[in-house]
C-alpha cells in the first residue's frame, strides 16, 4: 500500500466539524471563567463522572489508541500486555491518591507535597518534576502530530506537517486560554465519548464478522499472520534477560507512574468533593478497562483482515492498523471518523498538558514562590495564561523539530519520572508521620535525576544495535556509543533509589517537622474538613 | 503560609485533638487496613502477571479453548480483578469511611 487510504479531504472535514462544536462550548464554557479556582480547576463544578470522562479523554492518549492497536497487530500478545499495566496503575490512584489529594490540595500537586514542608524547597522541586514530566509528555504528542498527519491526511512532506503540527498547537492554546480547565475539560470528554464510541463500534463489527467468537478471529489472525506465536508473550519485548527486566522496568514505571502524572492529579480537583473524586477515578477505571478490552480485538482484528506486512509497510507502520482496519470496515467514512478521533485525542491530551504545566508554573513559582502566597488579586490567573502561550509555542517548536526523530520513549520517560520524582514523596507525606523536608527533596531530585541519567545513559538514546532493514540504529542519536546502562527504562533502579533516598533523607534529618501541620493535613485528608467546594455563580 | 487552602473557615478546628480522637483513630486504621493489603495484593498480582510473560511463555501459550490461552485469560483477569477491587473499595468507602468522615467533619463546622 504506497498510497494513503481514504479520503484526506472528508478526513479534514470531520475533524474540522469537532474543532466547530469544542470551540463553541469552550466559548460558552469561559463565561465563568473569573476566579483562579475557576481558571485552574474549572470552579470545581464538574461530577464525578463528568470528571472519570475526562480522566480517560486526558490518559487515552493517541499513542494507547493508535499505538497499542498497532503493537497487538503486529506483535499480538505483547502489545496487550503492554497495555494492562496503564489499567491496574489505576488502582494507586482510586486507593492511595485522588480523594486524599483532593481534600488536602487546592489546584496542583505541589499543594498537597508542601502542605506541612518547608514550602519553598518542596513547592520549587514539585513545579520543576511536574514541568519536566508535562514537558516529555508534551513533545512525544507534538512530535506523533507529525506522524499522524502524513498517514492520515496524505501530507508526506515536512513543511505541509509542520503547518499542521503549528495548526494543532494554535487550536490547543485557544482551547487552554480561553475555556481554562472547564474548556479543556469539555474537550476531554467529548474526546473520551467519540474515541470509546468509534472504538466500540468498530469492536462490535470486528467480532461481528467473527461469529462473535473470539476465537475464531484469533484463529483469522493466527491464520494470516501464518504463525501462533502473536498469541504468546515474546515477539515485541523479546525472551533475553535483558528483555525481561526492561519490560518489568516498564511495568513498574507504568503501574506507579500514572497516580503521579501531574495533569492526571490536577484532575482530581475539578469536582467539588473527595467522594466525587472517587466516583471519577471509578468512571474512568471503567472507561478506560473497556478500552483497552476493545484494543485487543481491534488490534487482532487489523493482524486478521489487514495483515502485519500491509501494516508495516503503510505510512506511519504500526501506527496505520487502527485506521487501515477503519477502513477495511467502514470505508472513507469510518476512517474519516477514527481519523479526526485521532486528532481530537492529541488536542485533548496537550490541552490538559499545558493548563497543568502553566498552573504549576503560576501558582507554585510565580504565585508561593516569588510572591510568597501573596500575589495581586487576578495576577496568577494572568500569568498563567501568558505561561500557556510560552508553553503552546515551545511544544510547536519542539513538535516541528522532533517530528521524524525517534521521541516515542518520552511517554514511558514521563512515566518514570512521575514514578519516581513524583509518588515516593505523595505517599509519604499522606502517610508517614516522621516524612521531612530533607526527605522529599532528595527524594525528588535524586528520582528525577537518576531516571534521566538512566536514559541519557540508555540505548533509547545511543548504541543500539542497527537494524539490517534500515540500515539505522534504533537509538535517538545515530553513530555514537556512549550508553552503559542496559535497559531502555530506568524505573526498575530510579523509583526504588527515589523511596529509599526519602527514607533516608527523612531518618537522618535532626530537624522534625511541624506537628500541627502533620495533623491538620492527616484529618484534612481522610475527613476533608475546610476542604473547598464548588465556586457558586 | 503559601498554602491558602486556610481560608475555607478552619480557624477553630483543633487538628490535634482530632486526630488524637478514637473516632478519626478508627477512622484511619479502617482506612489503612484496607488500602494497604489490598494494593499490595493487586500489585503482587500484576507482578506475577508480568513475570509470568517474561519467564513462562510457554505456559502462557497453553491453550484453554479454541485458540484462547492462558495469558489471554490471566490478561483479561487482570482487568476483572481491577474492576472488582473497585468495586470493593467504592462499597468499603461507602460503608465504613464515608459516614464516619462526615460524622467527624459535622463536628467540626463542616456543613456537608
Amino acid at each position: 500500500m504506497e498510497t494513503n487510504v481514504g479520503n484526506p479531504i472528508l478526513n479534514i472535514a470531520i475533524f474540522g466539524a469537532f474543532v466547530l462544536v469544542t470551540m463553541v462550548i469552550v466559548f460558552r464554557a469561559s463565561r465563568n471563567n473569573k476566579t483562579a479556582a475557576d481558571y485552574y480547576a474549572a470552579g470545581r463544578s464538574f461530577t464525578g463522572p463528568q470528571n472519570g470522562a475526562a480522566i480517560a479523554g486526558d490518559y487515552l492518549s493517541a499513542a494507547s489508541f493508535l499505538g497499542i492497536c498497532g503493537a497487538i497487530a503486529l506483535n499480538g500478545y505483547d502489545g496487550f500486555l503492554y497495555s494492562i499495566g496503564f489499567l491496574v496503575a489505576w488502582l494507586v490512584a482510586l486507593l492511595l491518591v485522588a480523594e486524599l489529594l483532593r481534600n488536602t490540595g487546592k489546584f496542583t500537586m505541589a499543594d498537597v507535597l508542601s502542605f506541612r514542608l518547608k514550602q519553598r524547597p518542596v513547592r520549587i522541586a514539585a513545579a520543576i518534576t511536574t514541568l519536566v514530566v508535562c514537558f516529555f509528555y508534551l513533545l512525544a504528542q507534538m512530535a506523533g502530530a507529525g506522524g499522524l498527519v502524513s498517514l492520515l491526511l496524505g501530507i508526506p512532506d515536512r513543511v505541509g506537517q509542520s503547518i499542521v503540527i503549528a495548526v494543532v498547537g494554535a487550536l490547543m492554546i485557544v482551547y487552554v486560554l480561553v475555556g481554562g480547565m472547564k474548556g479543556t475539560t469539555w474537550v476531554q470528554i467529548i474526546k473520551a465519548f467519540l474515541l470509546i464510541l468509534g472504538a466500540g463500534v468498530m469492536t462490535v463489527w470486528v467480532l461481528a464478522i467473527n461469529g462473535f467468537n473470539l476465537s475464531t478471529l484469533l484463529d483469522r489472525a493466527v491464520e494470516t499472520a501464518g504463525t501462533d506465536a502473536i498469541l504468546a508473550p515474546g515477539l515485541q519485548y523479546g525472551l533475553s534477560d535483558v528483555s525481561r527486566l526492561d519490560f518489568l522496568s516498564l511495568g513498574l514505571a507504568l503501574v506507579l507512574g500514572t497516580a503521579a502524572l501531574p495533569h492526571v492529579l490536577m484532575r482530581f480537583y475539578t469536582v467539588p468533593t473527595a467522594k466525587e473524586a472517587r466516583r471519577s477515578v471509578v468512571w474512568a477505571i471503567w472507561l478506560i478497562g473497556i478500552f483497552y478490552v476493545f484494543t485487543l480485538v481491534l488490534g487482532y482484528g487489523a493482524a486478521a483482515l489487514i495483515g502485519a506486512d500491509v501494516i508495516r509497510a503503510a505510512p506511519g507502520g504500526a501506527n496505520s492498523a487502527a485506521p487501515l482496519l477503519a477502513f477495511e470496515l467502514g470505508g472513507p467514512v469510518l476512517l474519516g471518523v477514527i481519523s479526526a478521533v485521532a486528532f481530537a485525542t492529541i488536542l485533548a491530551v496537550v490541552a490538559g498538558l499545558t493548563i497543568t504545566a502553566a498552573a504549576s508554573f503560576s501558582h507554585d513559582i510565580y504565585g508561593s514562590v516569588i510572591k510568597k502566597g501573596n500575589p495581586a488579586p487576578g495576577s496568577e490567573v494572568k500569568v498563567a495564561r501568558r505561561t500557556v502561550l510560552v508553553i503552546g509555542v515551545v511544544a510547536i517548536i519542539g513538535g516541528i523539530a522532533a517530528n521524524g526523530q525517534n521521541v516515542a520513549f518520552l511517554v514511558a520517560l514521563a512515566f518514570a519520572v512521575a514514578a519516581s520524582a513524583n509518588l515516593p514523596t505523595i505517599v509519604y507525606s499522606l502517610f508517614w508521620k516522621r516524612f521531612s523536608t530533607r526527605g522529599a527533596l532528595w527524594s525528588m531530585y535524586g528520582g528525577l535525576a537518576s531516571a534521566i541519567i538512566l536514559i541519557v545513559f540508555s540505548p533509547v538514546v545511543s548504541g543500539a544495535p542497527i537494524n539490517e532493514a534500515t540500515g539505522l540504529s534504533t537509538s535517538m542519536i545515530q553513530g555514537v556509543d556512549f550508553h552503559w546502562w542496559p535497559l531502555s527504562n530506568p524505573g526498575i533502579v530510579s523509583i526504588p533509589l527515589a523511596f529509599l533516598l526519602g527514607f533516608l533523607g527523612t531518618i537522618t534529618d535532626r530537624k522534625r517537622e511541624d506537628a500541627a501541620k502533620q495533623s491538620e493535613m492527616e484529618v484534612r485528608s481522610l475527613t476533608g474538613i475546610g476542604a473547598e467546594g464548588a465556586t457558586q455563580h | 503560609m503559601g498554602n491558602d487552602a486556610h481560608d475555607t473557615g478552619t480557624a477553630n478546628v483543633d487538628f490535634a485533638a482530632v486526630q488524637s480522637s478514637p473516632r478519626f483513630q478508627t477512622l484511619r486504621r479502617r482506612h489503612r487496613s484496607f488500602v494497604f493489603p489490598v494494593l499490595a495484593l493487586a500489585l503482587v498480582w500484576y507482578l506475577v502477571y508480568v513475570l509470568l510473560a517474561g519467564y513462562a511463555p510457554e505456559f502462557m501459550a497453553t491453550p484453554v479453548v479454541g485458540r484462547i490461552n492462558v495469558g489471554l485469560l490471566i490478561g483479561l483477569g487482570q482487568v476483572v480483578t481491577t474492576f472488582v477491587i473497585t468495586m470493593l473499595y467504592v462499597s468499603y468507602a461507602n460503608r465504613r469511611l464515608d459516614p464516619i468522615a462526615a460524622e467527624i467533619r459535622s463536628e467540626n463546622g463542616g456543613e456537608r
